[in-house]
């Protein structure tokens, strides 16, 4: 186990350094600076602009600035952004806290959904319930974030009034109202980003919850006279978690991703809002951070889940 | 009228035996507007004392206004406003720091951190024009207590022309000498006469950071100073709390050098999102109070003021969309260099052709169908302050008289329609940035000029490309290598003299000079030369309104350049705030004076 687990991070070295070169390649080919606001103010002569970049080291070749980069990294040091002039891991710190509550809040929102609703569909397949969660589970999964975003915007905060669209990270108040402020303003963008993974899950637990009903193990179990509740959660829902867990592991990642856009709409200070304004602004060693923790993420979750897996199914076995 | 006769008038009106009106009326009887005859008062020390650029504030106490929540949809990063790259690191900066003095919205200077505005009279100008002396106000204290002084304002000067830092500032600062008279009294020293003495220590560009907080930090370590994200300033406002790229908090400051002031207890600036809605957080739920830069079609923002809670703002400034005809041939490479300088255009070096290109888009339906109130159709590349705006260039939408000129000329449609003279057809290529406006302006250009048989091919490149200084792009405006192109300039300062340069011939951008040069048209003219050199030496501020006038005349004449609409700011506010807005200076110029109407 621990041999498998060095052998696999081993593995990830080299995945990563790939990662990095590529990323570093293609931000270094885009053209564009960080300074694009000062491109067409007459009171700041173009030379300052020159002065800049070349105190940024934008202008020295591309290899030279990934070497710098690359040893940086490795002592640690994430380097500063170019447009704020903060060190990125600062940055990062900073909103991590928002980002991992607002997903994880709309992933146990997911959960909450798909495994109910998919597990109750999968007992009676073809009935009427089933019939109306796929369908609703199609619609959302079709219908983009920024759509539904925009609609419970429209309908919660311009038409009802109930709900403010501007999320605030920080609250002037204490006590249940500081609480009660965070929730009221995290309802809409967990509702969006929620019901969007859960649809999807809804399909999957279903179909693996189909997958083992039919085993010979509940077949054995009903017959013992097992109440139908008894045999659905201990005999059917355990062995169908297995690939049910892997998957929500493998989806982390991309559900960060996912966020990006939401976080946009509703002006949630987040990984991925971060990421946005620094691509705009052209801020290389943000966006290089940024994404290099993404694909950090995906290799984790990806080990996380391959562990997972051999752990909840002894068939399978490190080599 | 002549220069006697002008300055005779004046006179007359100081000493009283002319009314301010009879004055007016007099300049309008020889063409002069009514705006630059009371800017002609104003410029030559005769405006009324009771003038006021600035309108009246009405809170007898400081404090206990509650909270002013205003929304960026471009949240700020930093606030140290010599690193400030953009215009909304620049506010959040001026929420701290201040300037000696800033630009209010009829191009006057008003006195913030100066005791008082330095003119002839004050003995603050001297005669030459070579120095300036500021007095500054006493009694201001930091945030933390301590005394500003003259210190203070010999470091920025330092500080922000140190090659170590990097300062955005620089321009503003490394060709002038700062010396310390006493502890409240600095001079500005200038190489040459300097009729445009308001540059350093002015407006954006001339807030003033502590020394004591900053003095270790003057060098290459600039970044690490801990005051860039907590900043201690002389403001109506101190600093609370800030996360980069999302909210900056602020409140009251208790010991703030004018009355009554600020009325707010706190600040709350939250960036981020999207400008459509921005406005509706402010116009149509008046969540905030008020939203910086609502590029947002005008028939939206109509729909959204319809709910009566706020009001969209629009303050006129010198920001103008306009389209270059390149004077270089964008085709032909000499020593390596496209649009070089030795070469001409082969169609644009014809003025019929210019002639007919301005004749060939319709600025009226560009105000009315594309931009609305936050783009008014003009004649003008020079259009405020109002001293400064030409009134000789009128502009036209004829397809029929284009096509006449270009007949006249010798420019005869070829059987595909496209018409060409001497191998040379009018073909050419339009670029500009990724901006919705801006396409539908090109689409509406191109069906103009395909009536008058010119094609337009249209390019649009991403406004990071467009905008960038990447040497390395061969799409970048300043290089130019297309037939022409369109995008908007501002003129962040009252005075034109920056914003006039990018006509002048050693400017042309050019292989040379890294494409850094900002006369990127690459037109060039003797005349305007020679009166740009005056300009910059004439210490009379009558005359060097009409030198500029003629700068103007002489480019928009010549119809390399052809001015679409003005891009006055817009903005939205609750209908109960007042503010003090001004284009020539930065949105939070003067937020000491923000209060909310019971």
């Amino acid at each position: 186990m621990t041999q498998y687990l060095i052998r696999r991070l081993l593995i990830a070295i080299p995945s990563l350094l790939g990662i990095s070169v590529v990323l570093f390649t293609v931000l270094a080919l885009a053209p564009g600076d960080p300074f694009e606001e000062l491109a067409t103010n007459p009171a700041i002569p173009p030379d300052v602009r020159a002065n800049l970049r070349a105190s940024l080291g934008l202008d020295d070749p591309v290899h030279q600035r990934y070497l710098n980069w690359l040893f940086a990294m490795l002592r640690g040091e994430w380097g500063y952004s170019f447009v704020s002039r903060v060190n990125v891991d600062q940055l990062i710190l900073q909103r991590l806290p928002t980002t991992i509550i607002v997903i994880g809040a709309a992933q146990l929102l997911a959960l909450a959904v798909a495994l109910p609703v998919g597990v109750y569909a999968a007992t009676r397949p073809y009935s009427l319930f089933d019939k109306i969660a796929n369908t609703l589970a199609f619609v959302g999964f079709s219908l983009p974030t920024f759509f539904t975003g925009l609609l419970l915007i429209l309908l919660f905060s311009i038409t009802l009034d109930w709900l403010p669209f501007v999320y605030r990270a920080q609250i002037d108040a204490t006590g249940w109202r500081w609480w009660w402020e965070h929730i009221r303003q995290s309802i809409m963008p967990v509702l969006v980003l929620g019901l969007f993974q859960g649809a999807a899950l809804v399909r999957f637990v279903r179909s693996a919850v189909l997958d083992v009903i039919r085993l010979d193990h509940v077949t054995t179990a009903r017959a013992k006279g097992l109440p139908e509740s008894t045999v659905t959660l201990k005999h059917v829902v355990r062995n169908a978690m297995i690939p049910v867990v892997t998957l929500v592991a493998l989806q982390m990642p991309i559900v960060f991703g996912g966020a990006i856009v939401t976080e946009q709409i509703f002006r949630i200070p987040g990984i991925g809002s971060l990421l946005i304004t620094a691509i705009l602004a052209n801020d290389t060693p943000v966006i290089m951070a940024v994404t290099f923790v993404f694909a950090c993420l995906v290799i984790l979750f990806n080990l996380i889940a391959d562990v997972l897996y051999g752990w909840l199914d002894p068939r399978i076995s490190y080599r | 009228m002549n220069e006697d006769d002008l300055r005779g008038l004046i006179g007359r009106v100081k000493n009283g035996s002319l009314s301010r009106r009879g004055f007016v009326r007099r300049l309008a009887a020889v063409g002069l507007t009514a705006p630059m005859a009371t800017q002609i008062l104003a410029i030559a020390g005769a405006a009324p004392a009771g003038a006021q650029s600035v309108p009246a504030y009405r809170p007898t106490r400081r404090g206990g206004g509650g909270a002013l929540k205003v929304l960026y949809w471009q949240a700020s990063t930093l606030l140290n406003p010599h690193f400030a790259s953009g215009t909304t690191n620049q506010d959040s900066s001026r929420v701290f720091y201040e300037p000696l003095a800033g630009w209010a919205s009829d191009g006057t200077l008003v006195p913030i951190l100066a005791a008082e505005i330095p003119s002839r009279e004050n003995g603050g100008l001297a005669e030459d024009g070579r120095s300036v002396t500021w007095k500054l106000k006493r009694g201001v204290k930091w945030h933390d207590g301590q005394d500003f002084s003259a210190d203070d304002v010999v470091f920025n000067w330092e500080y922000a022309r140190s090659p170590g830092v990097a300062a955005v500032t620089s321009g503003s600062y490394r060709d002038v000498n700062v010396l310390k008279v006493d502890d409240h009294t600095v001079r500005v020293e200038f190489q040459q006469p300097t009729p445009f003495w308001a540059d350093a220590f002015v407006g954006g560009t001339g807030q003033i950071i502590p020394r004591h907080l900053f003095k270790d930090f003057a060098g290459p370590n600039a970044r690490d100073a801990p005051t860039n994200l907590r900043p201690v300033g002389t403001s109506a406002y101190k600093f609370v709390s800030f996360a980069p790229g999302d909210t900056l908090r602020a409140e009251n400051f208790a010991n703030y050098h004018m009355d009554n002031r600020p009325y707010f207890d706190t600040l709350e600036i939250k960036g981020g999102g999207d400008a459509v809605s921005a406005a509706r957080a402010v116009l149509q739920t008046g969540d905030y109070d008020y939203a910086w830069n609502m590029q947002v079609e005008d028939e939206i923002l109509k729909r959204l003021e319809a709910a009566n809670r706020g009001k969209v703002n629009i303050v006129e400034g010198g920001g103008i969309e306009f389209v270059q005809l390149n004077a270089t041939d964008p085709n032909r490479e000499v020593d390596g260099e496209r649009s070089h300088i030795s070469t001409q255009h082969p169609a644009f070096r014809d003025p019929a052709v210019r002639q007919a290109m301005a004749l060939l888009i319709d600025r009226n339906a560009l105000e009315q169908f594309i931009y609305g109130r936050g783009g008014p159709a003009t004649a003008n590349f020079l259009n405020n302050p109002p001293r400064f705006r030409s009134e000789n260039m009128r502009f036209e939408f004829s397809i029929q008289k284009a096509n006449e000129i270009l007949d006249a000329a010798g420019w005869v449609r070829a059987r595909d329609g496209i018409r060409a003279k001497d191998g040379v057809r009018l073909r050419f290529v339009y670029q500009t940035s990724v901006n919705a406006p801006r396409q539908r302006t090109q689409a509406i250009y191109k069906q103009a000029a395909q009536r008058a048989g010119i094609d337009l091919e249209l390019k649009s490149v991403t406004a990071s490309v467009f905008f960038s200084s990447d040497v390395a792009n061969p799409d970048t405006y300043t290089k130019l290598y297309a037939d022409m192109q369109m995008y908007t300039t501002t003129m962040p300062q009252a005075d034109p003299e920056r914003f006039m340069n990018q006509y002048v011939s050693w400017e042309v951008s050019t292989k040379a000079n890294n494409w850094q040069g900002r006369n990127i048209v690459r037109w060039r003219s003797e005349e305007y030369d020679r009166i740009f050199r005056e300009s910059q030496g004439e210490l009379d501020p009558i005359k060097r309104a009409a030198m500029f006038v003629r700068m103007n005349d002489l480019v928009v004449g010549s119809n390399h350049i052809i001015p679409l609409v003005r891009r006055p700011t817009v903005s939205a506010s609750l209908n109960n705030l007042r503010h003090v807005l001004s284009a020539w200076d930065l949105t939070m110029w003067y937020l000491n004076d923000w209060y909310r109407e019971t």
